[in-house]
């Protein structure tokens, strides 16, 4: 029988540090991960699973780009853009990307004032994020209106070849488009709830987190990050390859 | 030791978190309806579960008259009963199996065994379940709907599921794609509560290796299906999108009465893959709570520790592990390279090592124990028996080469409804007899009970062991009729009828478990708290049934794990784990 230990000294416990700091979590009482509230816990298992959600839409994205008969059209010269006379390729998606990665540093920035609890700034900045948001999905929708309007571009065929292009195209970037349309909103629900002080006051409740603590912020944040890195990758396999 | 507290929780870690208030609501709609309560929750999953699985049941009656008795009911033609068949496997393994265990045990126990007041997100948590309802309702609106539902089979392999000429292929299909997405969002609500709730709102001293095995079951399963349903959500929407606007995800070039249809370029293997990707862990889904129910229920009433529970736990989780480098072996007859068959081969068996550590861990816990032979006991054994059969036929369909000739047989059928469909209910049954108790404040009537158990298992082996033989003769599955193939001999035909008989007696035999259910809300014996003597924290509750809340005023410190059983030296053979260990005895015998 080993000795009992008093534990209830007003004061956390030491835990060790690293690789047995890992392991005393998760052989500790409560909490599996120490200090992670339980909407942010959450939202790194959904994200999980949504990883799974795009991961099995790019496999089978390129799948079927094996596995068609016709030959697939060339993405840097579909997605070019044609600029005082010369055709440039790519460069909507590299302003598009540009855009939404701008959008995850100052997503960083917000949070990084909601803990400081710097109301003002917090709200300017998911509000600037907000917006870059809002601009990549215009973007989006300006793109999607050119291939379908002046290529001919549609989900069941194409001019260009392989009907699965147009296929996965808009099921691939409407699917992430949604995703980012969902953040925008959610983003300016934080921004109205963190201007008006609701994290500060409000009992427990639809997104507020703990009060006086500005978890939510990093949540959004959380979710805004894993947008981005998967346009990233939609990027490189769709718009690259 | 020098210092003797007289609150011995003090010597368990304090409380990390504040508690969370909980909303408390008012009115009766509030309470029953609209209710974020994970109890009541849970009972709204499993009475629309049992009901929608009703339909499963009297489908299959309708499958099994026309094999017992072909082109005898004029109510059956063939491409009704390809429906059946379809929406029975459906409703069966995800609307039923998946949303009783998950939604229904997974909402009443977690919170219950881990110490929660409830779930995490207890708004989320009712969402999740009116969402499940949506899909149902969505599910059996294809039954009246131009065409009626898909039949296309429960693994809706396309070019058939959407071409033209199988049943249900207008709106019948659709509905089902629609339903099944609906499913994936609902039970993603519930099932990021599941896995919070356990990993970060357990109670003080509730370390993970305390957990009651129900717990690492059901938890481990909802991660499996947070993982998985992605890939059947992403496989509906694209097939949804090769119905609606024409796309070519699946469908190749067909020409199809001699017509060149609208498809072109697609990939039919590629659904497989997805579909598959989802359906092995889906098996584990379903098995992976009942082997950890069935750990409780055997450990409860043989009043003995679990027989190596850390193993258990690993091997929980190396099942989950494992069941995602399996699916492919669903797929040995569908056109693959043959050194993927030696992989998936290879990968299958070894899976059998986890679940055989399970099933020898059970028969030990049985061995020598004080063995009550109660109703849940007996559902809990009768679940190693159906439960090993099915393992053992599970070795000789994993192995490619002795897999080909038997694909399509109806000894697939017998493997899967012996491993999946027969284990799994046993332990629904067992886990109902033993929890209805707290969820309602009266005991089940034991004699209903037991008829109830011995007709099932007994007419389950009826059902089940012959059709292995059918399977062996090379009897084919999802055939309306067989008559006039000259390789089956004539007492196929026997088999058959008799199998049919047996289906129908152990449905109509179900009819007495409802009956049970319903009056022994009303007329059971008053249970008290904890009829079992069990250890586990819901019995433990100052109120049965549980009130909102669960706990009362304060929540329960755990001081052990939760098999002490029969432990010398203590006063009863069961020491509950918010007993303090200077309470047990005056000597401490704890084990933790």
């Amino acid at each position: 029988m080993t000795q009992a230990i008093r534990t209830n000294t007003g004061q956390a416990l030491p835990l060790p540090e690293g690789i047995q700091g890992i392991v005393a979590d998760w052989s500790s009482d409560q909490r599996a991960f120490k200090n992670v509230p339980w909407g942010k816990a959450m939202m790194w298992i959904f994200l999980l699973s949504d990883t799974f959600i795009f991961s099995s839409f790019l496999i089978s994205y390129m799948t079927v780009r094996m596995s068609t008969t016709d030959p697939w059209p060339n993405p840097s010269e579909v997605f070019g853009l044609t600029l005082f006379g010369q055709s440039i390729p790519l460069l909507l998606i590299a302003i598009m990307t540009f855009v939404l990665i701008s959008s995850s540093g100052t997503m960083a920035m917000a949070v990084k004032f909601g803990y400081e609890k710097n109301r003002k700034m917090t709200f300017i900045l998911l509000l600037c994020t907000a917006a870059l948001g809002a601009t990549f999905v215009g973007m989006q929708a300006f793109e999607w209106t050119k291939l379908i309007v002046h290529e001919g571009i549609r989900p069941w065929g194409n001019p260009l070849g392989a009907a699965q292009f147009g296929a996965a195209f808009f099921m691939i970037t409407g699917f992430h488009g949604t995703h980012v349309s969902i953040g925008v909103i959610f983003l300016l629900i934080t921004a109205t709830k963190v201007i008006r002080g609701d994290l500060d006051h409000e009992r427990p409740g639809f997104m507020t987190g703990r009060k006086g603590k500005y978890e939510i912020v990093e949540i959004m944040g959380l979710y805004w990050h894993f947008v981005d890195l998967v346009w990233v990758f939609i990027f490189a396999v769709f718009y690259l390859w | 030791m020098s210092y003797v507290a007289h609150d011995e929780s003090a010597f368990a870690p304090p409380a990390e978190v504040e508690e969370v208030e909980l909303y408390h609501p008012k009115t009766w709609v509030g309470k029953y309806v609209w209710s974020q309560d994970a109890k009541v929750i849970a009972v709204q999953y499993a009475m629309t579960a049992m009901g929608i699985g009703l339909v499963a049941l009297v489908l299959s009656w309708l499958m099994r008259l026309q094999l017992g008795y072909p082109n005898s009911f004029s109510f059956i033609n063939p491409s009704n009963y390809l429906q059946f068949v379809t929406m029975h496997g459906m409703i069966m393994v995800i609307y039923l199996l998946t949303a009783l265990f998950l939604g229904g045990f997974g909402n009443y126990l977690i919170p219950l065994m881990v110490g929660a007041r409830d779930m995490v997100f207890p708004y989320v948590n009712m969402v999740s379940y009116w969402v499940y309802l949506f899909a149902v309702l969505l599910l059996v609106a294809s039954f009246f709907v131009t065409g009626g539902p898909t039949g296309a089979g429960w693994t809706l392999y396309p070019p058939q599921a959407i071409s033209q000429g199988t049943p249900g292929s207008s709106w019948g299909i659709i509905l089902m794609l629609v339903s099944l997405a609906f499913f994936i969002v609902g039970f993603t609500m519930g099932g990021l509560n599941y896995v919070v709730t356990v990993l970060q709102a357990r109670t003080r001293g509730m370390t993970m290796m305390r957990l009651p095995l129900t717990v690492w079951g059901i938890f481990m399963a909802t991660v499996l299906a947070l993982l998985a349903f992605p890939a059947l959500f992403v496989s509906a929407i694209m097939m949804t999108l090769d119905l609606t606007l024409g796309t070519s995800f699946f469908m190749p070039a067909i020409v199809s009465m001699g017509q060149q249809g609208g498809h072109s370029g697609g990939n039919p293997l590629l659904f497989q893959h997805l579909f598959w990707f989802f359906g092995h862990p889906e098996v584990y889904i379903v098995a992976l709570p009942a082997f950890g129910i069935v750990s409780d229920l055997l450990s409860v009433h043989a009043r003995k520790n679990i027989f190596g529970y850390r193993m258990m736990v690993w091997a929980i989780l190396a099942i989950g592990a494992l069941s995602f480098i399996v699916w492919a072996h669903h797929m040995y007859v569908s056109g693959m390279n043959p050194y993927f068959g030696f992989f998936f081969a290879t990968t299958t068996l070894i899976i059998a090592v986890p679940t055989a550590i399970k099933v020898y861990n059970w028969v030990l816990t049985l061995w020598r124990g004080n063995i009550h032979l109660t109703v849940p006991m007996l559902f809990a054994i009768g679940f190693i028996f159906t439960f090993i059969n099915g393992g053992l036929t599970g070795l000789f369909l994993g192995n490619a080469t002795v897999s080909v000739p038997l694909s399509d047989t109806m000894f697939v059928v017998a493997h899967f409804h012996m491993v999946m469909a027969i284990a799994p209910i046993l332990v629904v049954f067992g886990a109902i007899y033993h929890w209805y108790p707290k969820i309602t404040g009266r005991m089940l009537n034991d004699t209903l009970g037991k008829f109830h158990f011995w007709v099932t298992f007994v007419g389950s082996y009826g059902i089940y062991y012959p059709m292995h033989y059918l399977g062996m003769m090379g009897v084919p599955r999802r055939y309306y009729a067989i008559g006039g193939t000259d390789f089956i001999p004539a007492s196929a035909h026997f088999v058959n009828e008799w199998i049919t008989i047996a289906a129908l007696i152990v449905g109509a035999v179900q009819m007495v478990f409802l009956y049970n259910l319903i009056w022994s809300y009303f007329n059971g014996k008053p249970s008290g708290s904890n009829p079992w003597n069990a250890t586990t924290l819901e019995w433990q509750t100052p109120d049965t049934p549980p009130k909102h809340g669960n706990f009362g005023a304060t929540l329960p410190v755990v001081y052990r794990w939760a098999y002490d059983y029969s432990v010398p030296g203590a006063v009863d053979d069961f020491i509950p784990q918010n007993v303090p260990p200077r309470e047990v005895t005056g000597r401490n015998s704890s084990k933790t």
